[in-house]
């Protein structure tokens, strides 16, 4: 049997200070390929420090998160970096692209930062993912200068730049207009059904975690329910 | 390298008026510190210059440096004398010819007999107190400036009188004489001469333009009562910084006393070197304001870019590559600021130099600048190494930010 893409092991992550915060408590989950993941809770209850752990972004305090069977925390702070750039895809509340840079080289900065492909192949790809997400036109445009949901879509793409297993999305709808938020969810239901991938997605929008494949729901940082929900219910 | 080289640029070129500011602060501090450098370096080589100029580089006179030892001193340790009258010494140096054949032979430059004296010149009822200088007017030009500063006559126009004299215009003025014109001097050994004024000259130097007259070897010895008496030995040295070197070995070998124009300026000089502390100081202080402007700018640049530096790592950039793309930013910047700076610098020293102003020394006269590399080197280096600071601590924190941090705090 192989090993789940992503596993929390009894993961714990504590802000230090005068007065320490718990953000998660001794949370366990596994994660394969291919699921379509929602992670709902209450705000502030520790979903997204949950998805950073899960991301790598942050470290737990204690436990353990492995990548393919392999433990993370082990792991130098430069393999962590690498791991997350060839196996890991983020998209944000926020579409955080670079203002400065056009689409493309939005698009393209994962892949020259990975290295595997040639400038042609970048090119080429970048043009690909845009165009696949209905972005082609627009592909020398800075972000200032597409809507809401045209900039998440094209941090979705920028996720999606170096074929990672894994994309992981923090209130990627949050800051949308209902019609923005519906083409977003689709792209993102798009990944998992044409492209493998398994995204995993902080909301609490509670119409959308409906019609993920399984719900982490999360209070005061601890796994409430970890239930599996029949497409289309 | 390229990733790094392209997100740089992008940011430099597409935020072209941060840019510009930074850019400029640089420019500004290049160019300011390269022209105060070469005003005062300038001005400093030319008052050098002039020094030089004005002056023989080494003066052999007959003089010795210490008093002769009486024979008491020479036998005991101790000794002490009473009513002691120094021994006569015939004036003047002992087998002038010989002595310069002997220092033509190895000393690198010119050489020229002289002879120094005092008389009272007498003209139109005033009196006053000159220096007179006998020279010989085929070797005086090769070690002096004087017939560069002749206003009127050559320095040949000393033959064309029995005593021909050459007069500072000054002094000339002050008499009311002119070319032509007879007066009197009265040397300290009671001679009486009627000389005739040939020429005027004019060095710059107020003293010796208002109490100077050049005559012939052969009249200045007349005055001094002494046929054949040479006093003084001019020399112009081919390098004028050796001349105090040469001087030193010209005093050993002859015993007389040799000094060097270094050693007759040395109030002037000793001002020189504050002179120049004043100046490192001052153009060290531009660079300093200017890299702090540039520390600025660059810190301020990096510190607005943190959000992008978190969305780089949250991609996975590596710490080293984000340090990287921040240090090449500074490095951009200060590298154009400095090239730009050059432009600016040197077109600021040419328009310093074409500065005509009047002199009581001269008809027209430009402020002195010096064109030198060096100026433009040290601003250059200061504006990298500033610019690179200034990139490396603020790029260094933020390769330390935690992406998280930043992504919370957006959301």
């Amino acid at each position: 049997m192989s090993p789940a893409l992503i596993e929390a092991r009894h993961v714990t992550r504590i802000l230090p200070g005068t007065v320490p915060v718990t953000l998660v408590r001794d949370i366990s989950v596994t994660i394969d390929a291919g699921e379509f993941i929602a992670i709902t809770g209450p705000s502030g209850s520790g979903k997204s420090s949950l998805l950073y752990l899960l991301g790598l972004l942050d470290l737990p305090t204690s436990g353990d998160v492995l990548l393919r069977g392999r433990s993370t925390t082990a792991m130098h702070e430069e393999e962590r970096t690498r791991a997350r750039l060839a196996f890991l895809g983020f998209v944000f509340q926020f579409h955080f692209l670079l203002p400065e840079f056009s689409l493309m080289e939005n698009v393209a900065l994962p892949m020259r930062a990975l290295g595997k492909l040639s400038p042609r192949q970048i090119t080429a790809r970048a043009e690909q993912l845009l165009a696949a997400f209905g972005l082609g036109e627009h592909r020398h445009k800075t972000p200032d200068q597409l809507s809401g949901g045209q900039r998440q879509r094209v941090a979705v793409a920028r996720a999606m730049a170096n074929d990672p297993p894994v994309i992981l999305a923090d209130e990627p709808t949050g800051s949308l207009d209902s019609v923005s938020t519906r083409q977003v969810f689709e792209t993102l239901r798009e990944l998992v059904i044409d492209y493998g991938k398994t995204v995993v997605a902080v909301t609490h929008e509670v119409e959308l975690a409906k019609q993920m494949h399984r719900r982490l729901h999360i209070v005061d940082g601890m796994l409430d329910k970890d239930e599996r929900i029949a497409v289309g219910a | 390298m390229k990733l790094i080289l392209t997100i740089a640029w992008t940011h430099i070129t597409r935020r072209a008026r941060q840019t510009l500011v930074a850019v400029l602060g640089v420019v500004t501090g290049v160019g300011f510190s390269i022209m105060m450098a070469a005003m005062m370096e300038g001005s400093q080589d030319d008052f050098i210059a002039t020094l030089v100029d004005a002056l023989p580089h080494i003066s052999i006179t007959d003089e010795t440096r210490e008093p002769t030892p009486q024979p008491a001193s020479l036998v005991y340790r101790a000794a002490e004398f009473h009513g002691l009258i120094p021994k006569v010494r015939r004036p003047g140096i002992k087998n002038p010819m010989a002595t310069i054949a002997s220092l033509k032979s190895w000393v690198p430059g010119a050489l020229t007999a002289s002879v120094q004296s005092k008389a009272v010149l007498r003209f139109a009822g005033r009196d006053l107190t000159i220096s007179v200088i006998g020279i010989d007017p085929r070797t005086e030009g090769n070690v002096s400036n004087l017939a560069t500063h002749m206003r009127q006559g050559t320095l040949k126009s000393l033959y064309r009188a029995s005593n021909a004299i050459l007069l500072g215009d000054r002094l000339a003025r002050k008499l009311g004489a002119r070319v032509n014109s007879n007066l009197t001097l009265v040397s300290a050994r009671g001679v009486t001469l009627t000389a005739t004024v040939v020429g005027t000259f004019h060095t710059g130097f107020r003293m010796t333009d208002e109490t100077t007259g050049y005559v012939l070897l052969r009249t200045a010895q007349t005055l001094e009562k002494q046929i054949g008496i040479i006093n003084e030995i001019r020399v112009r040295t081919a390098d004028p910084l050796n001349a105090r070197l040469i001087s030193e070995r010209i005093g050993e070998q002859t015993g007389y006393k040799s000094i060097s124009w270094q050693e007759a300026q040395e109030d002037l000089l000793s001002a020189i070197t504050l002179r120049n502390v004043l100046m490192y100081t001052i153009v060290g202080a531009i660079l300093l304001v200017a890299s702090f402007g540039t520390f600025n700018i660059v810190a301020t640049i990096t510190h607005e870019k943190t959000r992008d530096i978190a969305i780089l790592k949250s991609l996975g950039f590596r710490d080293r590559t984000i340090r990287s793309i921040f240090m090449v930013e500074a490095l951009i910047i200060g590298l154009t600021g400095a090239i730009l700076g050059w432009g600016l610098g040197y077109l600021m020293t040419r328009g310093l130099g074409s500065l005509e102003f009047k002199t009581p020394f001269s008809d027209q006269n430009h402020l002195p600048v010096l064109y030198s590399v060096k100026h433009y080197a040290l601003a250059t280096a200061v504006a990298l190494i500033s610019s690179l600071v200034a990139g490396y601590f603020p790029a260094r924190a933020a390769a330390r930010v935690n992406p998280v941090d930043i992504i919370r705090g957006a959301t």
